[in-house]
């Protein structure tokens, strides 16, 4: 068993992971020993492959803008569903953030005088979207990664996967990791850690997302007793290219970007005739939804899918280069389409997951509403601080990774500079946990039963699933469907093989990991959506077509059980904004 | 794209085609290469990425393939397709026609299949200082104001920037192939990407690092590197522009 021990431990080499790891190293003067764990290769992350920009209020002299105006938008945007201390804590850091970016080196798009330049974006009622042309998360991603370069006290391990968490009397020991490369399975032991693994998007078929974002923090740390919060609410994208789901940037309709029906009609007058394209976007993707249904849409040849337009036409090649240049890119090398002259075909695609493990306001990962995991923080898409609530604004969740990276970073760090040793003992339970993961996944997997079930095949079955019953529409019927083959698929994944024999670098193994997660995940979000009778955000019933806020205005908590998810709720936390009605 | 796979494109429109996949791919249990033939059909929109992992899913649970993205944005793809470095994600597997062969990327240690070991770039790339240096170190790091930067200073390293570190530039590089201790096209173009932002202050520092025959002097300007990027990052203009740099100091 080879054990590696740190000071400081963090899972995930995403924009989140990397920013605590600088700030880590920054408040600790370069002392503490700090290993990223990635199971990409770090800069590979799937932030890179966010486009329209990061929020933050730079200039409120000149724009007008202040920090109560982007709170009280992220509020709304939220549904109300945000810890609203929270929300102040981020709009106060998020500038600080943008700054400290520009001095790492980002390429910002600039205004004439040399300032950074911001866009519009949906919900946010001023342009407050700061962006580099629509590669924002790219080139925020490698100035980050190629900064943390420079410090001799970080080590990156690349295309290193958790497998699970070591807890111990209520504390984190470390992680199990495969080191993909070589195929051997190790310890990692830390005096504190930070779980910033990304998102789960990839419990669906039709998503925006990396094929990384399959939840694995998140199951992890669910299967070691610590809840997931909100997961109910997972993000739809208004605008997937047809028929892979890849994103096209909000940033199309900041620009000036039309929705069309069948008709030719700019159909969000209907929907959001103050705010129009740039609602919020469960707004719009309930809106493409419908005019899909009612019969005003497109259908997709080969895939069968319906969708609407995206028109560009109107703003002109030159925009489209300097502003939306990837865009045009990915249309014309993907679809064909070349959005200077034709409308691009989108559907409502999944994003985002706005739940995740439950973390206090600065990224403290919770037991419960009171007790923490004393030496655990969390930061980004892996953990719910709930900022996002029912619904995040495009552009907040950049901004949320680097100033809970920096938070939990310098938390994290200090806790380390002081721990006691003992957290890096290799006791009893860390051997025990190795032994039983290393069974798990090469006698168990590799050695399979006769008649041991394909994971593709469940897969496949799964993204089925959450398409078609835990899409933009909800209800009950189709959740209780969705709630038994999902059941039926993790009773199937109790005897799934892996046919490739190879230790090295053998994706069908790393494959099977990620689906036993997803499966969990899948499991959580489809349980808390059948409690959650109300629509709010995200999470739209047909069936409970109102938002609640009698009964409802409260977090879900799920806990892992043996027999599914156990739920519990905690209040929202509520200071200046008093729940309301929401318009556009 | 080329006329050729415009009108083969056009040609699908209504249906699939069924193409031969040849795949050499490397064996670490046994330390050798050997191939792998798959028919597959495959619609207009497929990419080549799409196609490995149709086969992985249909056909072959064992072959290894690296990817994330698939948008051509994470650089996890790279690999020989048809003899040239490329992503794979960013291909469109009909427009090369009724045969595919697909290797590795080349000048890179195979670790299985198609993934190679990029260790060697990472190491060459950090060696040139990849980050922004600044002698204000109180102020970068806690910051004030941001500092002032022109679009037209932008311009001058904006296309150096859009490097997603996917090591095509180094398989085509033939200096790579024949001197494993020359940097290359990829850590070079980022040695000029830092020195030409306005904001650093480093350029010294770095032009002594590639002031060698390892270094800009080891080009000998082939341009393969900038034939092959799929970023359109120009390595070699970097080399030219750090050359003279260099000559000047
Ligand atoms: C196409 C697209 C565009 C977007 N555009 C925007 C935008 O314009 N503005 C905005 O604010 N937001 C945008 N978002 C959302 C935003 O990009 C993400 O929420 C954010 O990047 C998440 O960052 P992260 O650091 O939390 O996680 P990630 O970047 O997903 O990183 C997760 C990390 O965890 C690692 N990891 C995961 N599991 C394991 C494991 N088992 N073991 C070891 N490592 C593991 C991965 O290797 C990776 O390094 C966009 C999202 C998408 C999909
Ligand atoms: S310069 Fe181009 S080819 Fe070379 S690593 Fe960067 S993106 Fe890839
Ligand atoms: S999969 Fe990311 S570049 Fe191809």
């Amino acid at each position: 068993m080879e054990v590696l021990k740190y000071d400081l431990l963090i899972l995930g080499s995403g924009l989140a992971g990397l920013r605590a790891a600088i700030q880590a190293a920054i408040v600790s003067k370069e002392k503490i020993r700090i290993a990223v764990i990635s199971k990409l290769h770090a800069m590979r992350s799937h932030s890179v492959a966010a486009e329209g920009g990061i929020a933050g209020v730079l200039y409120p002299e000149a724009t007008g803008d202040s920090l109560d105006l982007h709170a009280y938008d992220t509020v709304k945007g939220s549904d109300f569903l945000a810890d609203q201390d929270v929300v102040e804590l981020f709009v106060r850091f998020a500038p600080e953030e943008l700054k400290f970016l520009d001095h790492l080196g980002v390429p910002w798009s600039r205004t004439p005088d040399g300032r950074i330049a911001q866009r519009m974006f949906g919900g946010m009622s001023i342009p407050r979207t700061a962006y580099a042309a629509d590669k924002t998360g790219f080139f925020i991603m490698s100035t980050l990664y190629d900064n943390v370069l420079r410090f001799e006290n970080i080590d990156i391990y690349h295309e290193h996967m958790a497998t699970s968490l070591i807890m111990e009397n209520g504390y984190v020991k470390g992680f199990t990791v495969l080191d993909l490369k070589e195929g051997v399975l190790k310890v990692f032991l830390g005096k504190a850690s930070i779980i910033a693994t990304g998102g789960a998007a990839r419990i669906y078929g039709f998503t925006t997302v990396s094929s990384s974002v399959t939840g694995d923090g998140a199951a992890m740390s669910y299967r070691a007793g610590i809840p997931l919060k909100d997961m109910e609410f997972m993000q739809f994208h208004p605008t997937g290219i047809v028929p892979s789901g890849i994103l096209i940037t909000e940033a199309a309709r900041g620009e000036g970007g039309y929705l069309i029906n069948r008709s030719g009609e700019r159909f969000m007058s209907r929907y959001a005739p103050q705010r129009m394209e740039v609602a919020p976007r469960d707004i719009v993707a309930r809106a493409i939804v419908r005019e899909i249904q009612e019969g005003r849409g497109f259908i997709h040849e080969e895939s069968g899918l319906g969708y609407v337009h995206l028109d560009l036409r109107h703003l002109g090649e030159e925009k489209i280069n300097t502003r939306l240049p990837f865009i045009r890119e990915l249309s014309k090398k993907l679809i064909n389409v070349d959005p200077v002259h034709e409308p691009i075909p989108v559907r409502p695609t999944a994003h985002y997951t706005m739940g995740g493990i439950h973390a206090d306001t600065y990224g403290h990962i919770m037991f419960n509403s009171t007790d923490y995991v004393p030496n655990l923080w969390g930061a980004g898409e892996a953990v719910a601080t709930s900022l996002h609530g029912a619904n995040r604004l495009g552009s907040n969740s950049l901004a949320e990774c680097v100033v809970w990276g920096r938070f939990t970073g310098e938390s994290a760090a200090r806790y380390a500079e002081n721990a006691s040793s003992s957290l890096l003992e290799v006791s009893s339970t860390v051997e025990e946990i190795f032994k039983r993961e290393e069974k798990r996944l090469f006698d168990q997997m590799f050695k399979p039963e006769l008649n041991a079930e394909d994971p593709y095949i469940i897969r496949q079955e799964l993204w089925r699933t959450m398409d078609t019953y835990v899409y933009v529409f909800r209800d009950e019927k189709g959740l209780l469907e969705a709630g038994r083959i999902v059941r039926d698929l993790k009773d199937r994944f109790s005897r799934v093989r892996v046919d490739d024999k190879s230790r090295k670098y053998n994706m069908n193994l790393k494959e099977v990991i990620e689906l036993g997660n997803m499966l969990d995940i899948a499991e959580v979000v489809i349980v808390s959506a059948l409690a959650r009778t109300e629509s709010r955000g995200a999470h739209y019933r047909t069936d409970y077509p109102k938002r609640d806020d009698v009964n409802w205005l409260k977090h879900t908590l799920a806990y892992y059980t043996p027999e599914g998810p156990r739920l519990d709720y905690i209040p929202v936390r509520i200071t200046r904004w008093k729940p309301e009605e929401r318009k556009y | 794209m080329t006329a050729r796979s415009e009108m083969l494109i056009q040609e699908s429109k209504l249906g699939l085609k069924t193409l031969t996949i040849k795949i050499k791919r490397y064996d670490p249990e046994k330390n050798r290469f050997r191939t792998s033939i798959y028919r597959m059909e495959v619609s207009r929109y497929d990419t080549v990425l799409d196609v490995l992992l149709k086969i992985v899913r249909t056909n072959d649970h064992t072959l290894s393939v690296r990817y994330s993205c698939r948008m051509g944005i994470c650089g996890s793809c790279g690999m020989t397709i048809n003899g040239k470095p490329r992503l794979a994600c960013m291909t469109n597997a009909i427009s090369l026609g009724e045969k595919i062969e697909i290797e590795p990327l080349r000048n890179f240690p195979p670790v299985k299949d198609l993934v190679v070991d990029l260790e060697p770039l990472f190491h060459k790339h950090k060696q040139v200082k990849p980050w922004l240096i600044r002698k204000d170190f109180e102020e970068q790091f806690n910051p004030k104001k941001e500092y002032l930067q022109k679009p037209e200073e932008v311009d001058r390293y904006r296309i150096f920037s859009m490097c997603i570190k996917c090591g095509i530039c180094m398989a085509a590089c033939p200096t790579v192939a024949s001197n494993p201790r020359f940097l290359g096209p990829q850590p070079l173009s980022q040695a000029y990407r830092w020195i030409a932002d306005s904001r650093d202050e480093g350029g010294l520092v770095r032009l002594e690092i590639v002031d060698s025959q390892d270094g800009v002097f080891g080009c000998h300007f082939a341009g393969a590197c900038s034939a092959s990027c799929p970023k359109n990052v120009d390595p070699a203009l970097a080399i030219q522009f750090l050359r003279r740099l260099v000559m000047r100091r």
